[in-house]
């Protein structure tokens, strides 16, 4: 049986796990690799690394977040984060990761994802959507939610399936940080958008609204922050939950 | 006793650093290494891989691997392909058109089945492996030895292997209405279909059971 996917997101910025609201804000919540190492433990089963600031002069020491996770931690790793070039990917991959998650670089230039796929395979390639809702439905943002691009959000996914995405992870902006639960709108449209997996991102503050999201729609996988970080919950009591709501979630 | 020591395959293709660490996580050395004196001189040898079949077929053959690979599985001591390590054991796949695989294992690689509006391609995620046809047996003496029936592992793949001959199946997964072959085994050839280096501790359980019959020098 198929499972669907409790990730843990950890959104990095000057070597310290934070987290924010709607992606502005930042708090400090901890050190990104202890909570790692803690989450897996726990049966977290991914992890997403986001380059909060995304800025060049930092990039090393994501590297070596990176390098220091993959000796402890023993299930996939997706960075995400100023990825712009082939050779930002290739370091990304060399350190350790599994994953990458590109927004900006695939707005800017689409053939980026069709040129990362064809080099390292579509299921290393993530399509991070950051979404808005707008006058006209859901509008596509870059630099964390402040930038629009003018991109309808569910054409926007499927043309990055097209281009060679392997997944698409789609954050819902206004929802970042404020534990309001998912947008199950927003994930529902775009599950149904597309053929590849979908990881839904921003807004989970309590177990219940992940059952929510895994009971309203079909979507394969989700990422939290705030609940795992401020510690509302575990990731062992998260997955107890779903289980006996009956949702198939790995114990 | 000394500590085995594993060669994994360096054909640059994708993140080998996963598999290296886990091995060494799990009480083995590792060697990555395209080199044939030192994949010969191997306790055990692993092949990992992502990404298109004719691609990986095509770096193998570049760099001379084909002959070694042959050359380290006629010795009797183990070897596991992982993804598609696994794939290219096969006779062929019709990834992007008919591609020729290293033929250890007969049998060929096709696209999985998908059911229209319900099945993503890739199957993404955490499934669940079980022998066929209840055949628990088959799991003794394997890599499977010490893993129960039904455990969750982390598959990534848009195409699967179909043995020709049942009795390399070691084990089965289903995704939607798709029933594929996710292990094999054939002798001393291993190939899963998931990571067990990135299936946490019931991955690092397989890999220790691979460790574990390089010991005896021997894969079955």
């Amino acid at each position: 049986m198929h499972k669907r996917r409790v990730i843990a997101r950890i959104d990095i910025k000057n070597n310290y796990a934070i987290k924010g609201i709607q992606l502005e804000g930042l708090r400090k919540v901890g050190e990104p690799n202890n909570l790692a190492k803690a989450y897996y433990e726990d049966g977290i089963d991914e992890i997403v690394f986001m380059d909060a600031v995304a800025a060049y002069y930092d990039r090393n020491s994501l590297a070596e977040i990176i390098i220091k996770a993959t000796q402890d931690i023993f299930v996939p790793i997706t960075v995400g984060g100023g990825i712009r070039t082939v050779d930002d990917i290739k370091k990304a991959l060399d350190s350790g990761a599994d994953k990458v998650a590109i927004n900006t670089q695939a707005i800017r230039t689409p053939e980026f994802i069709t040129e990362a796929s064809r080099i390292f395979g579509s299921q290393c390639i993530v399509g991070s959507v950051e979404a808005k809702k707008g006058s006209h439905g859901w509008e596509a943002y870059i630099e964390n939610g402040r930038e629009p691009t003018g991109l309808d959000v569910m054409a926007w996914a499927k043309r990055l399936e097209a281009l060679g995405a392997g997944e698409i992870m789609i954050t819902a902006v206004d929802r970042d940080g404020t534990k309001k639960g998912f947008d199950i709108d927003l994930a529902s449209q775009v599950e149904q958008a597309i053929g590849i997996p979908l990881i839904v991102s921003g807004g989970a503050g309590k177990a219940e609204d992940i059952l929510d999201l895994l009971t309203e729609t079909n979507v394969e996988a989700l990422a939290v922050a705030s609940i795992l970080h401020y510690k509302v919950e575990s990731v062992s009591d998260i997955k107890a939950m779903l289980i006996s709501a009956n949702c198939k979630v790995r114990k | 006793m000394t500590i085995p020591y594993i060669a994994v395959v360096d054909y640059n293709l994708g993140n080998v650093k996963s598999m290296c660490n886990a091995i060494s996580k799990v009480g083995a050395e590792y060697i990555l290494t395209r080199e044939r004196e030192v994949i010969l001189a191997a306790d055990g040898l692993i092949l990992p891989g992502v990404g298109a079949f004719q691609h990986g077929m095509q770096q193998l053959e570049a760099l001379g691997l084909v002959d070694i690979i042959s050359a380290f599985t006629a010795t009797s001591k183990p070897f596991l392909g992982v993804c598609l390590g696994m794939q290219m054991l096969f006779d062929e796949s019709n990834e992007h058109g008919n591609c020729k695989g290293l033929g250890l294992i007969p049998g060929h690689v096709e696209k999985l089945s998908v059911v229209e509006n319900k099945t993503k391609l890739p199957h993404v995620g955490w499934n669940t492996i079980l022998s066929k046809d209840n055949e628990t047996d088959r799991w003794q003496d394997s890599i499977l030895k010490n893993t129960e029936q039904e455990t969750d592992v982390y598959f990534v793949h848009s195409y699967a292997a179909n043995p020709r001959d049942q009795e390399d199946i070691l084990s089965i997964t289903s995704y939607n209405e798709t029933v594929f072959c996710s292990s094999v085994k054939k002798g001393n050839i291993y190939g899963c279909q998931f990571h067990p280096e990135k299936s946490a501790e019931s991955g690092l359980k397989i890999l220790s059971e691979f460790i574990a019959l390089t010991k005896n020098k021997k894969g079955n």
